[in-house]
C-alpha cells in the first residue's frame, strides 16, 4: 500500500503485463472488501481502451470500480483475454453486493492519475496507482 | 526538486517563478506550519498549477494546504475567462463539497439530557456511510430538475424555507447547469443518493457557540454565546464523482491537442471557451446544484429529528440557516487585477469564497458584514464562523481556507490510533460520536488534521477573512 495524506494506493506486481492488470483489479477489490468472501458466480466481459499503459490501467480500474460504485457488484477475479498498450479485453467474475455477507473495508471513490506508474522491471511488470478514498 | 520559498510578509510565502511557471505561487502560512511534514508535495503542486494557460496573478494556497492530486487541496487559481483553462482536478471529485451552519434558539443545558437520544435518532434517520441510499427516489426527469434547480428544488418540495435560498452561496443554484451534458452513469449514480450524508470526512454536527469574537457581526449572523448549532458537511455524492471522472478521462485525451506540456496528468484541462470546457462547466454546475439540494434536504431531515426528539415546536427550536458555502468549485466571477476588471474562472479546491461587505453576490442581510464563511474543524476541537473581507478580494480572488487540512494519511492515522478508543476519548471531552465505517473514526481522528485554530488565525491575521465566532462540537454523526 502507498501512503498519501489525501488518499492511498497500491503497488502491484506481475510476471507479465496480463498478470499485472489482473492483479491490479484484485488488489483494488481486496482493499474494498474481503475478497475471499466472494463467490464470483456471475461474469462480465469488458473492453477497455487507453492512450498508453498508464492511461489503460486507469481506465481499466475505473471501469471495474464503476461495477461497484455504479452497479453494486464486487469483483473477485479478472482474466485478461487480450492486451496491447491501447486495448484490453477481459472477463471478470463478480458477486452482487449483499450487505449481510460482504463487509466493505474501505470506500474507494475514484482511481486517479496522480503519480501513476506502469512499467516493466527486470523480473516482470510493476504499477503504482493512487485512489481517492 | 525541492521548492524554495521566499517570505513576502508574516503570513505570505512566494514560490518563485521557475521553469514553465507563468506566474509565481503564493502560500498563506506560518514558518512552523510550513516546517510540518509533507509540505514539499503540495508546494510542487502549487508550482504545477502556475504552468496552466491563462492563470492570472498567482497560484495560491491557503494555510490548510495539503497534498491533493493535481491541484493541492487548499488551492485557489483564477484563469482568464477568454484565454484560460478550466480543470476538473481544480475542483475535485466531490463537486461542491461544502458546509452549512444553522443556529437554534436553544442552549446546551436544554439539549444535554437528550443528546444521546438525539445522536442515535440522527444516525438512524440520516442515511450515511458507504454507498448509502436515501428515502427520496427520483426518476431521471425529476433528477434533471434537481440538477437544474439545486436548493430551489428541495425547498419547492417542502425541504426548507425560501429564506434558506438567500442564505446559500449563489442561492443554491448555478444557472448554467445542463443535465444533457452529463453521462448516463452520472445520472444513474444520482438517482438514489439525494438526502444522504456519504462517508469519509462528511458529517453532521451538533455544536455550541463557545466564543464570540465580533459582537456586531455575530448579531447580524444571529449567533450568540451558548447557543446550540447544527452543521452539515457533505457534497454531490456519486454523481459528482462520476462527472469529475468522466471529464478527467475525456480531457486527458483532449489536452494533448493543446500546445503545452501538462506537468501532471491529473491536471487535465480544457480551454474554458472550447466545447469541452463549456461542457465541463455546465456539467460541474449540475454536480454543484445536486450538492446544494442534498445539504438543504439533510438540514431539513435533521431539523425534523431534532423537533421530535427534543419535543419542541419549530418556533421553540428556532432553527435558522446562517449560510451554506461550497469549498470545491470553479466559478465565473469578476475580479480587479492590476487595476482592471477581469472576468475569470476561479477554481477553489478546498477553499471557501470570502466575499466582502457590499458585494453584489451576497444577500441584503449580510451586505454590511461580508458573507458568512463556515470553517468546519475536526471532530475533537472546534469549528469557526468567519466573515468575508475586502482584503480577500484584493489578494485571493475572494477566497479563504476551508478547514483544518490533513497532516496524517489515513493509514498513519489508523496506526496512531492503535490501542486507543477514539470514541471514548471524544466522549471524555463531552463529544458524543456515532459512525458507520469500520475505520472512518480512526482515520478522521483529531490528530489526523492540522490545528484548525492555527489555520483560522492565519486567515484572520492576514486579513483574508475575519473571525466572528468559535463553535465547539458536542455530538457528531459520521458516515
Amino acid at each position: 500500500m502507498i501512503d498519501h495524506t489525501a488518499d492511498f494506493g497500491i503497488h502491484v506486481f506481475g510476471s507479465d503485463s496480463k498478470t499485472l492488470f489482473s492483479n491490479a483489479v484484485v488488489a483494488m477489490f481486496d482493499l474494498l472488501t474481503n475478497i475471499n468472501s466472494l463467490k464470483g458466480r456471475e461474469y462480465i466481459d469488458l473492453e477497455i481502451s487507453g492512450e498508453d499503459w498508464a492511461d489503460l490501467m486507469v481506465n481499466w480500474l475505473r471501469e471495474t470500480l464503476f461495477l461497484w460504485n455504479g452497479r453494486e457488484m464486487l469483483v473477485k477475479t479478472a482474466s485478461i483475454q487480450s492486451l496491447t498498450q491501447q486495448t484490453l479485453s477481459a472477463k471478470v467474475t463478480v458477486d452482487p453486493y449483499d450487505p449481510e455477507r460482504h463487509a466493505i473495508k474501505t470506500e474507494i471513490k475514484a482511481v486517479t492519475y496522480h503519480q501513476i506508474q506502469v512499467y516493466r522491471n527486470p523480473a516482470g511488470w510493476e504499477a503504482k496507482i493512487i485512489f481517492d478514498v | 526538486m525541492s521548492v524554495k520559498l521566499k517570505q513576502i510578509d508574516k503570513y505570505r510565502w512566494e514560490v518563485p517563478k521557475s521553469g514553465s511557471m507563468r506566474v509565481p505561487g503564493i502560500v498563506y502560512s506560518t514558518s512552523s506550519m510550513l516546517e510540518e511534514a509533507q509540505q514539499q508535495e503540495p508546494l510542487k503542486q502549487v508550482a504545477n498549477v502556475a504552468t496552466l494557460p491563462g492563470i492570472l496573478k498567482a497560484s495560491l494556497a491557503m494555510p490548510d494546504m495539503h497534498w491533493g492530486y493535481g491541484f493541492p487541496i487548499g488551492g485557489v487559481a483564477a484563469f482568464d475567462w477568454e484565454s484560460g483553462i478550466i480543470s476538473p482536478g481544480g475542483v475535485g471529485y466531490d463537486i461542491n463539497c461544502g458546509v452549512r451552519l444553522a443556529t437554534t434558539s436553544i442552549i446546551e443545558k436544554e439539549i444535554r439530557p437528550k443528546l444521546a437520544n438525539l445522536v442515535d435518532a440522527l444516525f438512524h434517520s440520516i442515511p450515511s456511510g458507504v454507498g448509502s441510499t436515501g428515502r427520496i427516489k427520483l426518476s431521471i426527469s425529476e433528477e434533471k430538475k434537481v440538477l437544474k434547480e439545486g436548493s430551489r428544488w428541495a425547498v419547492r418540495r417542502g425541504y426548507g424555507e425560501d429564506i434558506d435560498l438567500e442564505h446559500t452561496e449563489d442561492g443554491g443554484c448555478m444557472p448554467n447547469a445542463d443535465p444533457d451534458v452529463i453521462s448516463k452513469r452520472a445520472l444513474e449514480r444520482g438517482l438514489k443518493q439525494l438526502g444522504t450524508l456519504g462517508s469519509g470526512n462528511h458529517f453532521l454536527e451538533i455544536g455550541v457557540v463557545d466564543t464570540v469574537y465580533d459582537d456586531q457581526i455575530a448579531r447580524v449572523f444571529g449567533v450568540s454565546e451558548g447557543q446550540v448549532t447544527m452543521m452539515v458537511h457533505s457534497g454531490s455524492r456519486g454523481l459528482g464523482y462520476q462527472i469529475c471522472d468522466d471529464f478527467l478521462a475525456r480531457m486527458s485525451q483532449h489536452v494533448k491537442k493543446l500546445d503545452f506540456d501538462l506537468p501532471d496528468r491529473q491536471l487535465a484541462c480544457a480551454m474554458i471557451q472550447s466545447e469541452q470546457g463549456k461542457r465541463y462547466y455546465n456539467a460541474m454546475a449540475c454536480g454543484a446544484n445536486y450538492a446544494w439540494a442534498n445539504r438543504q434536504i439533510l438540514m431539513h431531515l435533521s431539523k425534523d429529528v431534532m423537533l421530535k426528539v427534543l419535543g419542541l415546536g419549530p418556533r421553540d427550536l428556532g432553527l435558522n440557516l446562517v449560510y451554506d458555502v461550497c469549498h470545491n468549485i470553479a466559478k465565473k466571477e469578476t475580479h480587479v487585477i492590476d487595476g482592471k476588471k477581469r472576468t475569470v474562472c476561479v477554481h477553489r479546491k478546498g477553499a471557501t469564497r470570502s466575499f466582502p461587505p457590499h458585494h453584489e453576490a451576497i444577500c441584503d442581510k449580510y451586505q454590511h458584514t461580508g458573507q458568512p464563511v463556515i470553517i468546519p474543524g475536526d471532530m475533537g476541537t472546534a469549528s469557526y464562523i468567519l466573515a468575508g473581507t475586502q482584503k480577500a478580494m484584493e489578494e485571493t480572488f475572494g477566497s479563504t481556507c476551508h478547514g483544518a487540512g490533513r497532516v496524517l494519511s489515513r493509514k498513519a492515522a489508523k496506526k496512531a490510533s492503535k490501542g486507543r478508543s477514539i470514541h471514548r476519548e471524544l466522549e471524555n471531552k463531552g463529544i458524543l460520536v456515532k459512525w458507520t465505517g469500520r475505520s472512518t473514526l480512526a482515520e478522521e481522528m483529531p490528530e489526523a488534521y492540522k490545528d484548525v485554530s492555527q489555520v483560522v488565525q492565519v486567515v484572520h491575521d492576514s486579513g483574508i477573512s475575519k473571525k466572528v465566532a468559535k463553535l465547539r462540537p458536542i455530538a457528531v454523526v459520521k458516515g
